[in-house]
């Protein structure tokens, strides 16, 4: 019982230290690195209190996609203002607070793993705990029977996400060549080849 | 204190989600903030609901924090889609300058 007292509050404290730098943080990308952590110590919450595929789901999808995205977008749009390059220049101020952050994942990742065989002793008031199939085999159980509808539903709706945003972020340029199969393809020998009577001494133009 | 048990995890749900709406209202820099607040909040959320699954023994809980993240992945990536091209035309996305419609 002491283990998930220790193991809560080292995560908890974490979490929320972290969510009050994101709305406090200065710059725009230590906010990015702090949201990152965040989700790192809830997904290690998630796997250390008895849901690891939520947790695996948190750190994969949240980490690896969506806070890389904000990540991606911070630094196209250029709203911190930062005239110098990212890790050139006088004050680069992102290497630090990456360097803590770094650190701070590194942590809990090795709190995680070691605190694994510790893992019956956090979870033993859980009732989902004493069957012997998995997490993820009962997730499975019940989301491909009782709750198919949903999950089809949310496939559509990251379908709609997705067109969405190429429908939105999509622009047409101009002063690019490019080929186009259907005039290709419906051109003919009238329109294609021209018949030229050449009269003697005077030449064809053929740029007209 | 050492007994952690429900009202542990509510709390620290609670308390991320008060973190995100205080992030909403005292932004002062740009909607990408407002953006990761959102964020925040639906992560408080998602505490709540699998803390209730595992404390209450019911699996349920658990899907509808996958439907809620995969909705989260969905707003954030139109969110950020109408951000680019708020960008693109206006060249400004600091929360004083965004103010067409005038509310």
């Amino acid at each position: 019982m002491i283990v998930h007292s220790i193991f809560f509050y080292f995560f908890s404290i974490i979490a929320i230290f972290s969510s009050l730098m994101v709305i406090t943080s200065r710059s725009t990308i230590n906010s990015v690195f702090f949201l990152i952590l965040d989700f790192i110590s809830v997904g290690c919450l998630f796997i250390m209190v008895g849901a690891e595929f939520l947790g695996m789901i948190l750190l994969i999808v949240y980490v690896g996609a969506v806070a890389v995205l904000f990540l991606f977008v911070v630094m196209m749009l250029n709203v911190a203002e930062q005239k110098q390059s990212w890790f050139i220049g006088k004050k680069s101020t992102h290497i630090p607070t990456g360097l803590i952050v770094s650190v701070l994942i590194l942590l809990e990742l090795l709190v995680v793993v070691g605190g694994w065989k510790y893992k019956e002793d956090v979870m033993s008031s859980s009732t989902l705990v004493l069957s012997n199939i998995s997490n993820t085999h009962q997730l499975g159980l019940v989301m491909y029977t009782d709750y198919i509808l949903y999950f089809q539903l949310a496939g559509i709706v990251l379908l709609l996400a997705m067109i969405g945003a190429i429908l939105l972020t999509f622009r047409e340029r101009k002063g690019v060549k490019k080929q186009s199969y259907v005039n290709q393809i419906s051109r003919g020998p009238s329109t294609a080849v021209e018949l030229i009577e050449v009269k003697s001494n005077q030449g064809v133009k053929i740029d007209d | 204190m050492i007994e952690i048990g429900l009202g542990h995890y509510l709390s620290l749900g609670a308390i991320i989600f008060f973190l995100g709406v205080i992030g909403i209202f005292l932004n002062r820099k740009n909607v990408i903030v407002i953006l990761m607040s959102i964020e925040l909040i639906l992560l408080a959320v998602n505490i709540n609901l699998i803390s209730f699954s595992i404390f209450s023994g019911d699996i349920v809980g658990q899907i509808f924090t996958m439907l809620i993240l995969t909705v989260a992945a969905a707003e954030a990536a139109i969110g950020l889609a109408i951000i680019v091209v708020y960008y693109r035309n206006r060249g400004s996305i600091r929360v004083e300058d965004i103010h067409g419609m005038k509310g």
